[in-house]
């Protein structure tokens, strides 16, 4: 597994040990490849042309729309829809599920883990509808409990939102018991996953979610391509979130009827490029495997997970429930503020993120401002590991003397 | 990481960890909040006048060595300062971190805040350093009104 760096231009030319994976990932060169080959001989406006380089973008595109359905078990391809990240799938969700169906007093649960883009929409929505907004809160171990969840989700939830994968603390939430106790009261989930899908096998029918999405740069495509799942008859009775090009069946000058899925929900000329981008990145994923990722990260985690405890100025923001912890590990060195420390550790080499990582509720609620957030993936070794914590041991001395104690 | 170690110095690192300034005034006449949203940094700023003359000011808050540092240090040079030397110092100093300033010899007056200067070469601190002085920018500005 640790040969998997050369196959990552950036990580060959630059020598910094990446650790800000959570944010976007870095691509391998057989994703570039494909891209760039795309661009060279493949590419023309999809869906438009009678010419054969249309037809061909056409195709490619559609063709990426089948591999994304296989790839996360989708029962049709016209099922998923391509956006531009995560957000705008959320977004889209938000308007065209949300905005229609809440009623007053109906309430939509979130945990208060979501990023803002799992959180901000629905602020909106619940205003906009009078309906109500919940949340379930994380315990001690920064997970949701059973009775968190029971006692949050009820007869007048109608929606629940919830990350697979928490972006800061790295839990990895029961999603399928949330999705069972949801559907059991009457509401639909919207999963969130955009930190999973990088490191697990996302199989959307066992899991039973009526909506999920994900951003492809997360998990080794270009950035700007995202993806949208959504129960068949529940994307049927939604209306188009974009309007334009490409997604309508007749226009005339007052009214307009839409193009059946995927394409009502795809305005406008589409990222064929990125969906090429994804589906290398999906390949390669796949011929990785996620049984070796997985096995390959825990023991790089781990390893860094022991290195930080050994350090006793290190507050670590994780679960000790080791099978319910991703990729991520937010950690603060008591007393200096996370941004000193990205900066110090950004001059000896290091990657990493500072700041409330787009979760401003959940710091709030956790009582912090900010931490340093190292994530992992497939790509890092035990010598990125070392370089963080030498890193770290010399941000902290640069401190130490004028730290009060 | 030479670049760090000098940005890091004692100046900064004495004014960051225990500042003299972070407090509250008994009473102000002006406070001004300042934050970066991106960050979460927050301060808030308090003055005293005294006619024309920043007779007394503190801050209260919470972010990065550099924000609270700089906050602290702008609080030093402008004290005892009219209004309009104060303008023309903070003017100064967003100018020496902008690299606008061409004749060294201007910088004198910023007194200890010239420690900022090579901030400069770190981009992404270049908000933290100048969060208070903007905030006191807004704050004079306000005044005038």
């Amino acid at each position: 597994m640790d040969e998997l760096k050369k196959d990552f231009p950036i990580l060959n030319s630059s020598n910094v040990a990446y650790l800000d994976s959570g944010a976007t990932t870095q691509k391998p060169q057989a994703v570039i490849d494909a891209v760039d080959k795309y661009y060279k001989t493949q590419n023309a406006n999809p869906h438009r042309g009678a010419y054969s380089l249309s037809i061909e973008a056409t195709r490619v595109y559609e063709e990426g729309r089948e591999k994304i359905a296989q790839f996360i078990s989708s029962e049709t391809s016209s099922q998923i829809i391509f956006t531009k990240n995560a957000s705008e799938a959320l977004n889209l969700i938000a308007y065209s599920y949300g905005l229609e169906n809440l009623k007053k007093d109906d309430e939509v649960v979130l945990s208060i883990m979501e990023h803002h883009s799992n959180l901000v929409p629905w602020q909106f929505v619940t205003k906009k509808t009078n309906s109500k907004l919940k949340y379930m809160y994380i315990n001690e171990n920064f997970e949701l409990s059973d009775e968190e969840i029971y006692s949050k989700i009820t007869d007048n939830t109608k929606i629940v939102g919830i990350t697979h994968v928490s972006n800061v603390t790295g839990t990895i939430n029961d999603v399928e018991k949330i999705i069972k106790y949801a559907h059991k009261k009457g509401a639909i989930v919207v999963l969130d996953a955009s930190q999973s899908i990088p490191h697990m096998k996302i199989d959307v029918q066992k899991l039973d979610a009526d909506f999920v999405v994900f951003s492809g740069h997360k998990m080794l495509s270009p950035l700007g391509i995202g993806v949208l799942y959504g129960k068949k008859n529940i994307l049927e009775n939604m209306n188009p979130f974009l309007m334009g090009g490409d997604m309508i069946e007749y226009v005339y000058e007052q009214e307009t009827t839409f193009a059946p899925l995927p394409s009502k929900f795809e305005a406008g000329t589409q990222n064929v490029g990125g969906v090429v981008g994804l589906c290398a990145a999906i390949d390669y994923i796949e011929m990785v495997g996620y049984e070796n990722i997985q096995k390959h990260e825990k023991e790089v985690v781990n390893y860094a997970i022991n290195k930080l405890k050994e350090l006793d100025y290190i507050k670590l923001y994780i679960t000790p429930n080791e099978s319910n912890h991703s990729a991520v590990v937010s950690f603060n060195i008591i007393g200096v503020h996370p941004h000193d420390v990205a900066s110090i550790l950004d001059a000896n080499g290091v990657c990493v993120r500072s700041g409330n990582h787009c979760a401003q509720p959940l710091m709030r609620y956790l009582g912090i401002d900010s931490t340093c957030r190292a994530s992992f993936y497939l790509y890092n070794t035990k010598e990125d590991v070392d370089k963080l914590v030498d890193s770290i041991q010399k941000a902290y001395k640069m401190f130490e003397k004028y730290l009060s104690k | 990481m030479d670049n760090l170690e000098e940005l890091y110095n004692d100046i900064i690192m004495e004014h960051s960890m225990n500042s003299y300034n972070k407090k509250e005034l008994k009473s102000c006449d002006f406070c001004e909040m300042g934050h970066n949203p991106n960050c979460g940094d927050e301060i808030k700023l308090e003055v005293k006048l005294n006619g024309d003359i920043i007779e007394d000011m503190a801050f209260t808050g919470h972010g990065c060595a550099i924000s609270q540092s700089s906050t602290s240090v702008m609080i030093d040079v402008l004290k005892g300062k009219t209004i309009k030397e104060a303008k023309d110092i903070i003017e100064t100093f967003i100018n020496m971190i902008k690299r606008e300033i061409k004749d060294e010899k201007e910088l004198e007056k910023l007194e200890d805040a010239i420690a900022f200067k090579n901030i400069s070469n770190m981009p992404a601190r270049v908000k933290c350093a100048l969060l208070a002085w903007h905030t006191m920018e807004e704050l004079l500005n306000k005044k005038g009104e």
